[in-house]
């Protein structure tokens, strides 16, 4: 990131654009930022400001959307104690689900990072294959492990650890096990590039100095691969915070979270201000969750250099 | 001591490997079961392929799938490898806000994205899903992935090579062409088919915005699998893991996965 930004922090006399006279550099910019600017505010921003503005309204008599008295009933709502636990269910799933991607994922990119010699770039595309591999089929492969005629049952029963099959299937654990699964790679990435810019002689550093391996570990490694944690803990939590895919397909009709909800009342249920309020609320959320992480990722940067 | 942990993660990193990979193999082997339903294996069988090709449903799905993702990709490769490029390159106003602009769709959850869309079109134009609306919404969950991509690539390649070129009398177009263009063309190609995998595999903002007419094959899939386990899923799954593979492993040997400058003179720019 701040390599990224440094070209263009360079004096202006440097830069090519720049370097044009001031009028003709103005419009060559515009030419190359306007239509990805453009589209983004025409496409994302204005339609993120259109939940805000439905979300104020509600239902006319045909179901359809109507702002002749825009309150902010739909977000009372929202946070009414009912739909407490549907939230909760979500933040407790992307919160186990990146735990677990973080303790799965940080040894894999450390024997990435060390022991992975010149195999290094081999090693991280074979983890970012299965993400390059449709979201959809991934978790597909989960029922077919975990239904009650599943591979996982059959195993089980084959060593003859249960008699009857497991329910896995349409429960907490499978939809745990499948956002996990889905978003492991997504953990790997950041925690690698973190450990793999560390200077090993930081270490030795510290083991010339008397600390044990695991000392060295705590002191040493954690705190300076610290940004890479947070990074790889901010991307696995805010897809699955949001995921649909997973709790609609691993857990059944009884597994409730905030996206299956949205998704329900648009589809289904046609209550779409209430549904847009929901939106908004997950969004907010979103966005600032990864404000302050990001805010943690910049002190952790300044206090680690 | 060290020899021995050494040896522990190995063993724990083959693990991982495994379980990484266990289940799309599990589903490989399947699409090539006799048995329609259930896990005895029946004897292998390349029925289910043919099956495909004969089932005009997800050939219509197939066909929707593949226009939408090839003008997502051709649109939101232009405009945001440019914009990539403008960032890391240029200096204009309001720089920071459009570095804003373009991350948060990227961490904006795909449901929302999807609804809001759907909102946008229905308000605004009255529409209620059709092919034009995905071709749009896909653009523009693609244009930042490739943007990223790009920027990070052009903010490693040395700003004096084109001054260079510049200097030798190449014109400004001539010097992007002939300079800038071939040193990010990797990061174009991964960012192009980092655009594709996403527009081929969404489901939630296509189910928001698809119409009648405009099914997808993600969509498609999604209605089968809430039916059960079929073996013509199985088969199409493992024709879309092979045909990624192969598609990876071109992007790889091309070079879209280098993402450090391969002139030691950038590195001094870079850092």
């Amino acid at each position: 990131m701040g390599a990224a930004v440094q070209p263009a922090e360079t004096p202006a006399a440097s830069t090519p654009a720049a370097a044009a006279p001031g009028r003709v550099a103005r419009v060559r910019s515009a030419a190359v930022v306007l239509p990805g600017v453009g589209w983004l505010v025409l496409f994302f921003v204005v339609p993120l400001a259109l939940i805000f503005v439905v979300s104020l309204g509600s239902r006319d008599a045909l179901d359809r959307i109507t702002l002749a008295n825009p309150s902010l009933d739909n977000y009372a709502r929202a946070f009414d104690p009912v739909f407490i636990p549907t939230f909760l269910n979500s933040i407790k799933f992307a919160s186990i689900t990146t735990i677990l991607s973080l303790a799965i994922g940080y040894p894999i990119a450390y024997w990435i990072s060390r022991y992975g010699g010149r195999h290094k770039v081999l090693l991280i595309i074979l983890v970012m294959l299965p993400f390059w591999t449709s979201y959809l089929i991934r978790t597909y492969s989960w029922i077919i492990l975990l239904r009650d005629n599943g591979v996982v049952n059959a195993l089980l029963q084959a060593f003859g650890l249960t008699s009857e099959p497991i329910i896995l299937m349409n429960t907490d654990l499978s939809v745990i096990l499948g956002m996990t699964y889905g978003f492991l790679p997504f953990a790997i990435l950041p925690l690698f590039v973190s450990i793999d810019r560390l200077d090993p002689n930081l270490i030795a550093a510290g083991r010339d100095l008397y600390a044990s391996g695991r000392q060295a570990f705590l002191h040493v490694t954690l705190p300076l691969t610290m940004p890479g944690i947070v990074a790889a803990g901010l991307l696995t939590f805010i897809p699955a915070l949001g995921d649909f895919v997973t709790p609609d397909l691993l857990g059944g009709p009884g597994t409730t979270t905030i996206a299956k909800n949205i998704q329900e009342l648009f589809l289904a249920g046609r209550d779409w201000p209430y549904g847009a309020a929901l939106g908004f609320v997950l969004m907010i959320v979103t966005l600032t969750g990864t404000l302050v992480a990001l805010r943690t990722l910049r002190r952790e940067v300044v206090g680690g250099d | 001591m060290a020899r021995d942990r050494n040896r522990w993660l190995s063993a724990y990193a083959l693990i991982v490997y495994g379980l990484l990979f266990a289940p799309i193999v599990v589903l490989i082997i399947f699409s090539f079961n006799k048995a329609r339903r259930g896990l005895v294996w029946q004897g292998f069988t390349f029925d289910w392929y043919p099956k495909l090709f004969a089932n005009d449903e997800l050939l219509d799905a197939l066909t929707v799938t593949l226009e939408v993702a090839l003008v997502a990709v051709i649109v939101s490769t232009v405009i945001g490898s440019l914009l990539g490029l403008g960032l890391a390159r240029l200096r204009f106003r309001g720089r920071g806000a459009t570095e804003t602009l373009l991350l948060v769709p990227m961490i904006t959850p795909e449901i929302v994205m999807g609804l809001s869309l759907l909102l946008f079109f229905l308000q605004l134009f009255d529409a209620h899903g059709s092919l034009t609306q995905l071709w749009i919404a896909h653009i523009t969950f693609c244009v930042s992935y490739v943007a990223v991509v790009v920027r990070a690539r052009a903010a490693s390649m040395d700003p004096r090579l084109e001054e260079a070129a510049r200097d030798l009398g190449a014109s400004a177009w001539g010097a992007f062409l002939h300079v800038t263009l071939p040193l990010i063309a990797p990061a174009v190609l991964a960012g192009g088919l980092l655009a594709f995998s996403l527009s081929f595999d969404d489901y939630v903002v296509t189910t928001f915005n698809a119409g009648v007419g405009s099914s997808t094959l993600p969509l498609y899939i999604y209605g089968k699998i809430k039916f059960g386990v079929t073996p013509e899923i199985n088969a199409i799954s493992t024709i879309i893991v092979a045909v990624t593979a192969i598609a990876i492993l071109i992007a790889w040997r091309a070079g879209a996965f280098e993402t450090g400058p391969r002139q030691p003179v950038a590195d001094e720019a870079a850092g």
